[in-house]
């Protein structure tokens, strides 16, 4: 789905505001048959519209007139579909039929938190079935949170000879049997990259399914793949990828292992370390190589991540590459703030930083001192309890919003925080476009006054003019909200987590944001009237989640009445808890713009009205 | 497995609350007289599996909701459990042990011992008894207590036989026979 619409709902078939990928306009067609066009002007059009490359533009030029929209449609290579059921796989077939690149988003985010039930949909099989047919020639595929099993990567293996990249983001449903089907049949393969899925052990050597001789990988990202993998293979593998730059291993490649894999790729851009531990977890003086030579010899190395079970004394080996370090990823290495030290010292380049929360306040402040280019800091807890004694707190966030002034996306798990240092980021940090704060305690106030944490987040609304994604949490009032629809005017996705007082709190945010896309809500008390004041703008929106809120059947009923493009999914409680149980209400809305209707393969505990 | 609803045995119920606590979890008593060992959320290697682990550990003080604080299960896994080296099976094997004649099982963790003299002692503190004498052809001589197992095939096996470590990757549950019924096992030819 396009991020650019924002028209007021389709009152004819003409307009869109419904997907990038398909429009309404294609009724209005066949209604109004045009004269036929000049051939020689399509051509020119079509030559021209092959530069347009930002989904916005394409969108507006096919609104033009229907030469436009026909030009465009040949012309559009790289597919974009924000949410896999806004649209069919028969419809984008049938409109685009040149496409090299397809990217598709399925679940919504809330669903990596076990929110969803296990079998909710966003199957890729429908989608590889049908660009089998209709894109021979597709060479990227794209995938996040949709579900793929083995036979789709096979059918990919099998229909798509010219397939080059394959990415999957939060991907669950298959396993090492489909992997090794694409390594071995896709022969013009640059990129194998897992992120963050969920791979099933089927007992398959994928990797020594790479053709035996030369290939053309340039990227393999495996590091969410939890089992065993051949190493002498991999080593093989490295050997005969000369063009391999990005290479990030899983957690059971040692150091030693890994020592001997970088020896052979010196030309990597991109490391992912494994584990970053001996296969003991013990050193031993003897066996130890150099393994700071072998990253010293990696000159071009700017992007370095893994460190599953670092022992710490091993952390000197990369030394030699952290001054040229753009982005440093320790967030598996639960390691203090005495450990980070010495290694954060040398990266004044550095502009990514993920880490745990074992830095603590202190190594945020070492952080600060040092990284003075830092666009992207994420701090993850290593023990995400609430009600616990937490390492890092505002003294960590102060340190950070007055050292890393071009500081553009922040993500703070916390315990504790304060509204003074969330306003001093606000005004320290003009250029952030996310802030996602944690405070991992429910309901908890500014631990200093006590008050609420509305004026922190009211702060960054308001002084962060660019602001495009925000996650609050703490004890918040209406108030909060509020302040949200007054200043968050760029705002297209926002979480929202245990907060608010009444339905005013959410009437704020749908009636005070024009951009919002994506907004998802948990465990906040707003119910069906407020639900009813988003109207005018669930048609511009992605979608809308909203879980253990205040809302009922006929609320959600009325909104689907209202909107027959909306598709509005429920889900009731499945244990039934006789105390709390209230007539109608719902556990769970998940609302989205689309233009096909209700899907037809719903599992039993979600209804559509 | 004896069920046990009688007051008198409360003392000796294992729970996840601070001494002195009510407890909290209705369902250990309908089926199981055993309660895992007092753990967190994601403690126990077990715990990966469900998706809904959050509900069932419950802390003293306030109880886990699901999916809250928003971290993937994959990253909450990572450092609860204890990983003293980086093999295939990083995470603690918990399996239930039971003695005949005990009111109550529990639990141990095989991977913290190095071989079968280390797990045999641990067994004859915990339950307080002695272990005979183990030789390949006999099985165990002199004493009444004999360390059984029940493998991945549903066998019920003697303690001892196997190599090590194919022992800890095949073992469910550890159950210590008394009398006749050990003497069969032991007796196999």
């Amino acid at each position: 789905m396009s991020e650019d619409d924002d028209r007021s709902p389709p009152s004819d078939a003409a307009a869109t505001g419904i997907t990038a990928s398909g429009s309404g306009g294609s009724t209005s067609v066949e209604l109004f048959p045009a004269p036929y066009p000049d051939q020689v002007l399509e051509n020119v059009l079509e030559n021209v519209l092959c530069f347009l490359t930002s989904r916005r533009d394409r969108s507006a030029a096919s609104l033009v007139c229907k030469s436009w929209y026909r030009a465009e449609a040949l012309t559009r290579s790289e597919l974009f579909i924000g949410n896999c059921y806004a649209v069919s796989p028969r419809r984008t077939t049938a409109r685009f039929t040149r496409v090299r690149s397809v990217s598709i988003k399925g679940k919504p985010r809330f669903a990596d938190f076990n929110l969803m039930p296990h079998n909710w949909g966003a199957h890729f099989a429908p989608w590889v079935v049908a660009m089998a047919k209709a894109y021979p020639w597709l060479e990227k595929i794209y995938l996040k949170r949709m579900s793929v099993t083995d036979e789709d990567l096979v059918l990919i293996a099998e229909s798509f000879p010219n397939f080059k990249e394959l990415v999957l983001v939060c991907c669950d449903g298959f396993g090492t049997t489909g992997l090794a089907v694409v390594a071995n049949k896709c022969r013009q393969l640059r990129v194998l990259d897992l992120i963050e899925s969920e791979v099933m052990d089927e007992d398959v050597d994928w990797i020594a399914c790479f053709p035996g001789s030369h290939t053309c990988l340039e990227s393999l990202i495996f590091d969410c793949v939890d089992c065993l993998v051949n190493f002498e293979a991999l080593e093989r593998l490295v050997v005969r990828s000369p063009s391999l730059k990005k290479l990030r291993l899983n957690r059971y490649v040692s150091i030693g292992q890994l020592y001997r894999l970088m020896i052979r790729a010196p030309q990597l851009t991109h490391l992912g370390t494994g584990s970053f531990s001996t296969s003991d977890g013990m050193i031993q003086g003897e066996q130890e190589a150099d393994y700071a030579s072998a990253f010293a010899a990696c000159k071009s190395l700017t992007c370095l991540s893994g460190f599953r079970e670092t022992l710490p004394e091993l952390l000197p080996a990369i030394y030699p590459v952290c001054a040229n370090l753009t982005s440093l990823n320790f967030s598996y290495a639960n390691i203090n703030a005495e450990q980070l030290k010495p290694v954060i010292c040398h990266c004044h380049k550095l502009q990514t930083f993920w880490a745990l929360d074992s830095i603590c306040d202190e190594g945020l402040q070492a952080v600060a001192a040092t990284c003075k280019e830092l666009r992207e800091l994420r701090v993850f807890p290593v023990d995400a309890r609430e009600d616990i004694e937490g390492p890092v707190s505002e003294v960590g966030l102060q340190a950070i919003s007055e050292g890393c002034r071009k500081l553009q996306s922040i993500l703070y798990f916390c315990q504790r925080m304060t509204n003074a240092v969330v306003i001093a980021m606000s005004k320290n940090c003009p250029d952030l476009v996310v802030f996602r704060l944690c405070i991992m305690g429910r309901h908890r106030p500014d631990h200093l006054t006590g008050q609420p944490m509305d004026e922190g987040f009211g702060a960054i609304v308001m002084n962060c003019k660019k602001l495009t994604r925000l996650a609050v949490s703490g004890l918040l009032t209406d108030r909060a909200f509020s302040y949200i629809g007054q200043y968050g005017k760029l705002v297209r996705t926002l979480s929202v987590a245990f907060a608010g007082d009444s339905d005013n709190g959410l009437k704020y945010m749908l009636e005070g944001c024009p951009k919002l896309q994506k907004l998802e809500i948990r465990d906040s008390p707003f119910g069906d009237v407020a639900l009813h004041s988003g109207l005018h703008h669930y048609y511009n929106m992605r979608f809308l989640w909203m879980s253990s809120c205040k809302l009922t059947h006929q609320g959600c009923r009325e909104v689907a009445r209202a909107l027959p493009r909306l598709v509005v999914e429920v889900m009731t409680r499945n244990e039934v808890d006789e105390e709390d149980i209230v007539d109608d209400e719902i556990e769970i809305l998940y609302m989205y713009r689309s233009l096909e209707g209700p899907r037809d393969d719903v599992p039993k505990i979600v209804q559509i009205l | 497995m004896a069920m046990f609803a009688k007051d008198d045995l409360k003392a000796t119920e294992l729970t996840l609350g601070l001494p002195g606590c009510a407890r909290g979890n209705k369902r250990a008593l309908a089926n199981d007289t055993n309660e895992e060992p007092k753990s967190t959320n994601n403690t126990t290697p077990d715990a990966k599996k469900f998706s809904n682990d959050d509900r069932e550990n419950a802390p003293p003080t306030k109880a886990q909701v699901v999916g809250w604080p928003p971290v993937r299960s994959y990253r909450k896994n990572c450092f609860q459990a204890k990983k003293t080296n980086a093999e295939a099976e990083a995470s603690g094997i918990y399996v239930k042990v039971s003695m005949d004649g005990a009111p109550y099982l529990r639990k141990m963790d095989l991977k913290v011992y190095k071989g079968y003299p280390e797990l045999l002692k641990a067994l004859e503190d915990m339950f307080k008894f002695k272990v005979g004498q183990y030789c390949e052809r006999q099985g165990y001589n002199g004493s009444e207590f004999v360390p059984t197992y029940e493998d991945k095939d549903g066998d019920w096996m003697l303690v001892g036989d196997v190599p090590w470590e194919m022992f800890i990757s095949s073992c469910n549950k550890l159950r210590i026979m008394k009398g006749s019924e050990a003497r069969g096992l032991g007796c196999a030819v």
